[in-house]
């Protein structure tokens, strides 16, 4: 699956897309490729505050749990409840309908830090490298 | 049906729908005897609010559709009575049928925990006596019997520990877990208000002594390791890992749960151990019932005594026996009621049966498994060299090359007869398989499990689709976990209340 | 020794097969300064009759051939053979944790049948695969709701089992949890002005039992409406589970701890028996214990799992719910047989034969002069009378009548030293109830 251009990424696997002040967070198609099946999500509700770098919510599929990282401050102004009846589209659309929160930036200009699309899949092969040596 | 099966053949086994698929209004299965007191009219002796019209959707059938419809479900399980059950970690071992019995007797089985303990010196002997083989077989100075399993023995170990330090002036924040330790161990430290602080194992899955050196600070309450470990390997360094956290002020927590190797042997007391959890119900045989009950006593150096949780067993002027409900620098109770009594009665009546004999049994566990390792070596990926001693660790690399990974693995062995052993643990082996046969099994059952194994390896390398889509003679085949996780249905509803969701798809 | 499958040829051979000299070599990894030289010091071995014999010694040491009149959260109830017939089957006895889904069906549709007829007797959503007992139940519940609110300030009716309510302080002490008590009124249940005026939006639970310590059934309605006022939950502990073959179910609470011990344990001193707990189906994910759930197999075919398992310990480690691992699936069995078997006539009669017997016996007791009923509340097979004089003095003249008195609620709650909480159950015979009566007035026509 190709890593639209348009957004950035965290080395915990989240994309972070940014128009204005507003962002929409989602994981990334390796992550959810390492997870396997996703059966749940949790989310924070609206108003509640992420910070860069903490974990904001867990994604789980039958044997693993992992934590979801936010790439940038702010505070979540909506979230995916289609996910909690259908958190298979996690696996199915992870870059489009499977976005997670939708989120008020503190400051937008932070995520220059992050990764860009090539960046990122340079990452994501290098680790593939790692692990099957 | 493949020669290379020697353990099994098919057999037929009956189909058994929900017992309240059977229920019929007016069906009983049990008749009290008729009251002999005048009857008294619910609705006025409770008050009509507090009254209820029976309990809708319980089951109404006959004695001997009972007794079918369970007889049915459990010929649908596999258990030790059938055949080696090598799960690694969990000791499956032979459950003697006379602990059955005697925990079943008139004035054992029968007796009130709240009646007067002159009324039940016969109880409290058996405690004692568990308690003193268990300190003997330890090395330990002070014991609990108290924790209803091996998690809630860890949880009272902690706890103790946590008073221990508290007394001193100070709980300290932290507990150190090595990577390859059982995940109740953090969860555990979590509860006893601690930091869980993961430690890697060094390249021989052992403790790395330097960097443990560096990771104790005054700041660290205690080191909770299993030894072995869940590598089956034993930990040569315990007595200089007991040094490094005494010199700091920190204690070591040893994991019981590997007992087994050890009993008769060698003894955590006096390897440097200051507090440890046994799991009754792996090295002294109770049943594990499908998952429960257990007993998780935990036994103790002298610093930890006084804080035991209440009621502490004391012997009085004559030999009296008696609990002490109260104790001023307890950590308080873990359980109501003392303990759970039926299993410590089946524990006890274990060790009498072994008597100090109990060390061959553990001689014969360690032999079973290094058989094991060395006919299976080879064959299948050792990924540590260490000794083994009670069980053996491989990894699935070797198969994996073929796209055969070790769930599948143990799903082909279901159909050679043997139940599989622990997959996927521990974490610091990557699809790792976890072979713990016990001394119950005998040089035949092993060899027949060393034959299925190799044949299973012999498959994976020439036709692995039968490995990755085994097994293929249960009577349900590969479940679909992830439904099950995605739409939970926990419970039966009557078909008026169900979703289409529920029913589409399920046939008998 | 019979329990082990060896003669000594076949272990040489097995050791020249791994190539060993002796089975010393196997232990080298230990040093042998640390290796016992010495046979541990314990008695045996025995042979099975002398095993027996032991603890046939051990008995005759107990109570047996006395009458009790405890319950105070174990109960003597039928049991049929029937059920220990089932639960001795190797098939349930000897098997492990229903991992390998394939080949634990047996364990897993029981469990998938204890969880629907828990669910159905606390009318609730869901119930988990049980856990240690009633008291870590009420604990873990209480856990559930500090998760599910947020909060840490718990509000505990004193009329909750004394032995529940200290296990939950065990457990809350270092997890940062404050416990607070609620009294109870002259009539035996929880003061809910009182815990009206102690509830505030900090609160994450409100603890009752029913039939609580005392006997006393408690009104659910008011309570969980104190309770939602500020957002608290309400946690319901349930010590006798027979009571709910008769008396209303918790249905306005939001997590129920029941103890299962009433559906075919024996009292086995204490343990092991069974909790459990229930509760809406949307608080599931916050649910310690095991789960069993209904999926179908790769040919379409029904079948059971264990699900919801990232809860649980050994996936979420230092995250997980609780640190419990196993259930007490055997206690469960032998509750989801008995169940089955009682049925829903039986239980209902079973719980009306309890009622009927214990308001015989508080007719009897209330014909000796001095002696009163201390709360006026409804009880269901339990109730609280006041004697003239300690309890401890009425039951040590019971014993020497091989009565086994009411328990002494003095230890527990001071100012109930002459207060007595009596059980009567479906086993207990008319005339032995009136042999009780009998004696107490006897023993309380003793001078002083």
């Amino acid at each position: 699956m190709a890593y639209p251009k348009s957004y950035r990424y965290t080395k915990e696997h989240e994309w972070i897309e940014v128009k204005g002040d507003l962002a929409t967070i989602g994981i990334t198609d390796h992550a959810q490729h390492e997870l396997g099946d996703v059966v749940f999500v949790e989310l924070p509700k609206p108003g509640a505050k992420i910070e860069a770098g903490k974990s904001f919510g867990t994604v789980e599929s039958v044997k693993a749990v992992s934590e979801i990282y936010a790439p940038a401050s702010g505070e979540v102004i909506e979230t995916n409840g289609e996910l909690q009846n259908k958190p298979e589209t996690i696996n199915n659309d992870p870059h489009g309908a499977a976005w997670l929160i939708k989120v008020r930036l503190t400051n937008a200009a932070a995520i220059r830090d992050l990764m860009d699309a090539p960046a990122y899949e340079a990452y994501i092969a290098e680790k593939g490298k790692e692990t099957s040596a | 049906m493949n020669d290379n099966i020697k353990k099994a053949k098919r057999h037929v086994n009956q189909n058994e729908g929900l017992i309240f698929e059977k229920s019929s209004p007016g069906k009983r299965a049990f008749e009290l005897p008729p009251l002999d007191v005048p009857k008294a009219e619910p609705s006025n002796a409770l008050g009509a609010h507090h009254r209820r019209e029976g309990v809708e959707g319980f089951p109404e059938v006959s004695e001997i559709e009972v007794i079918r419809h369970f007889t049915r479900l459990s010929t649908w399980n596999h258990a030790i009575d059938l055949g080696m059950y090598p799960l690694g970690s969990c000791t499956m071992k032979y459950n003697p049928r006379v602990n059955e019995f005697v925990a079943r007797l008139e004035g054992i089985a029968t007796e009130h925990p709240y009646q007067p303990q002159e009324l039940s010196q016969g109880c409290l002997k058996i405690l004692r006596l568990l308690e003193k083989c268990l300190l003997e077989i330890t090395g330990m100075d002070a014991i609990t019997l108290q924790p209803a399993a091996g998690a809630q023995g860890e949880l009272t170990g902690l706890l103790l520990i946590r008073a221990y330090l508290q007394k001193q002036g100070n709980p300290r924040k932290r507990v150190l877990i090595p990577d390859s330790a059982h995940g109740t161990n953090p969860a555990t430290a979590v509860i006893a208000g601690y930091e869980v602080e993961n430690i890697k194992s060094n390249e021989h899955g052992q403790m790395d002594i330097e960097n443990l050196q560096k990771l104790v600070t005054e700041d660290v309450a205690a080191l909770m390791i299993t030894n072995p470990s869940t590598l089956g390997i034993y930990e040569q360094n315990l007595p200089e890992i007991a040094q490094i956290l005494h010199a700091k002020g920190a204690l070591l927590y040893m994991d019981g749960a590997n007992m087994n190797a050890l009993a008769g042997i060698t003894r955590p007391g006096d390897l440097g151990a200051d507090v440890m959890h046994l799991n009754l119900h792996k090295t002294f045989s109770t049943p594990h019932g499908g998952g429960g009950p257990g007993a998780g006593p935990v036994a103790m150096k002298k610093v930890l005594e006084r804080f035991r949780p209440v009621p502490i067993l004391v012997e009085k002027e004559g030999g009296r026996l008696a609990l002490e409900p109260v104790r001023p620098d307890s950590i308080g109770r873990v359980k109501a009621f003392s303990s759970n009594f039926g299993v410590l009665v089946r524990a006890l009546a274990y060790i009498l049966a072994y008597g100090p004999g109990v060390r061959q049994a553990t001689e014969d566990a360690v032999l079973n498994a290094n058989y094991i390792r060395r006919h299976l070596e080879g064959v299948y990926d050792l990924p540590y060299s260490l000794p083994s001693m009670h069980e053996v660790v491989f990894s699935d690399a070797l198969q994996k090359k073929n796209g055969v990974n070790t769930m599948d693995i143990a799903k082909r062995l279901i159909d050679y007869g043997f139940h599989p052993y622990t997959t996927a643990f521990p974490l610091i082996v990557p699809g790792a398989l976890m072979i713990e046969p016990t001394e119950s099994e005998s040089r035949e059952e092993c060899d027949l499990f060393i034959g299925a194994m190799k044949a299973i390896a012999d498959e994976a390398a020439r036709q692995p689709e039968i490995v990755k889509t085994a097994p293929h003679t249960t009577r349900v085949r590969r479940l679909d976990e992830v439904g099950a996780a995605r739409k939970p249905v926990l419970r039966w509803k009557p078909a008026a209340q169900r979703s289409t969701a529920q029913t589409s798809g399920a046939r008998d | 020794m019979r329990y082990l499958p060896k003669s000594p040829v076949e272990r040489q051979e097995m050791l020249a097969a791994i190539g060993a000299k002796s089975i010393d070599e196997l232990f080298s990894s230990i040093p042998a300064k640390y290796r016992l030289r010495e046979a541990l010091k314990i008695p045996g071995p025995y042979s099975e009759a002398e095993i027996i014999q032991y603890f046939k010694e051990r008995a005759a040491e107990n109570a047996a051939g006395y009458t009790s009149f405890l319950g105070a959260g174990v109960y003597n109830h039928q049991r049929s053979v029937v059920t220990e017939t089932i639960i001795q089957r190797g098939e349930f006895l000897t098997s492990y944790t229903p991992y390998q889904a394939e080949i634990s069906q047996g364990t897993l549709q029981a469990i998938f049948e204890f969880q629907t007829l828990m669910c159905q007797l606390t009318c609730q959503d869901v119930a988990n695969a049980s856990m240690y007992d009633g008291s870590t139940a009420t604990t873990e519940a209480v856990l559930m709701a500090e998760r599910l609110t947020g909060r840490r300030r718990v509000l505990v009716a004193r009329s909750v089992h004394p032995e529940y309510r200290e296990v939950l302080k065990t457990y809350a002490k270092n997890s940062g949890l404050r416990i607070e008590e609620v009294p109870f009124t002259a009539s035996g249940t929880v003061d809910v002005k009182a815990l009206q005026s102690a509830l505030k939006d900090d609160a994450a639970a409100v603890v009752a039992q029913s039939p609580n310590f005392f006997g006393a059934i408690e009104s659910y309605a008011p309570l969980a409406e104190a309770a939602h006022k500020v957002g608290a939950m309400l946690v319901v502990a349930i010590a006798e589970g027979v009571s709910l073959g008769l008396l209303s179910p918790p249905a306005e609470a939001d997590i129920v701890a029941l103890e299962a011990q009433s559906f075919g344990l024996p009292p086995s001193y204490g343990g092991p028996f069974a909790g459990v707990i229930a509760a809406r189906e949307k608080y599931v994910r916050q649910m310690p214990g095991r789960l069993a759930g209904q999926t179908t197999d790769i040919d379409g075919h029904r079948g059971f799992v264990l699900t919801l398992a990232t809860r649980e310990q050994h996936i979420r480690r230092e995250k997980a719910t609780s640190n419990i691992c196993t259930n007490q699936a055997l206690c469960a069995l032998a509750a989801t047989v008995h169940l089955t078997l009682l049925g829903k006539e039986g239980l209902r009669e079973m719980a009306e034969q309890n009622l009927s017997k214990a308001q015989f016996a508080l007719g009897e007791l209330l014909k000796i002069p001095g002696v009163r009923r201390a709360f006026d509340a409804p009880f269901f097979n339990e109730f609280t009378v006041e004697f003239p004089r300690s309890v401890k003095i009425v039951n040590s003249h019971l014993m020497r009548e091989k009565i086994v008195g009411p328990l002494a609620l003095g230890t527990a709650y001071p100012e109930l030293t002459k207060n007595a909480l009596v059980c009567v159950t479906e086993t207990t015979p008319r005339a032995e109830i009136e042999r009780f009566a009998g004696a107490v007035k006897r023993a309380l026509e003793q001078p002083v």
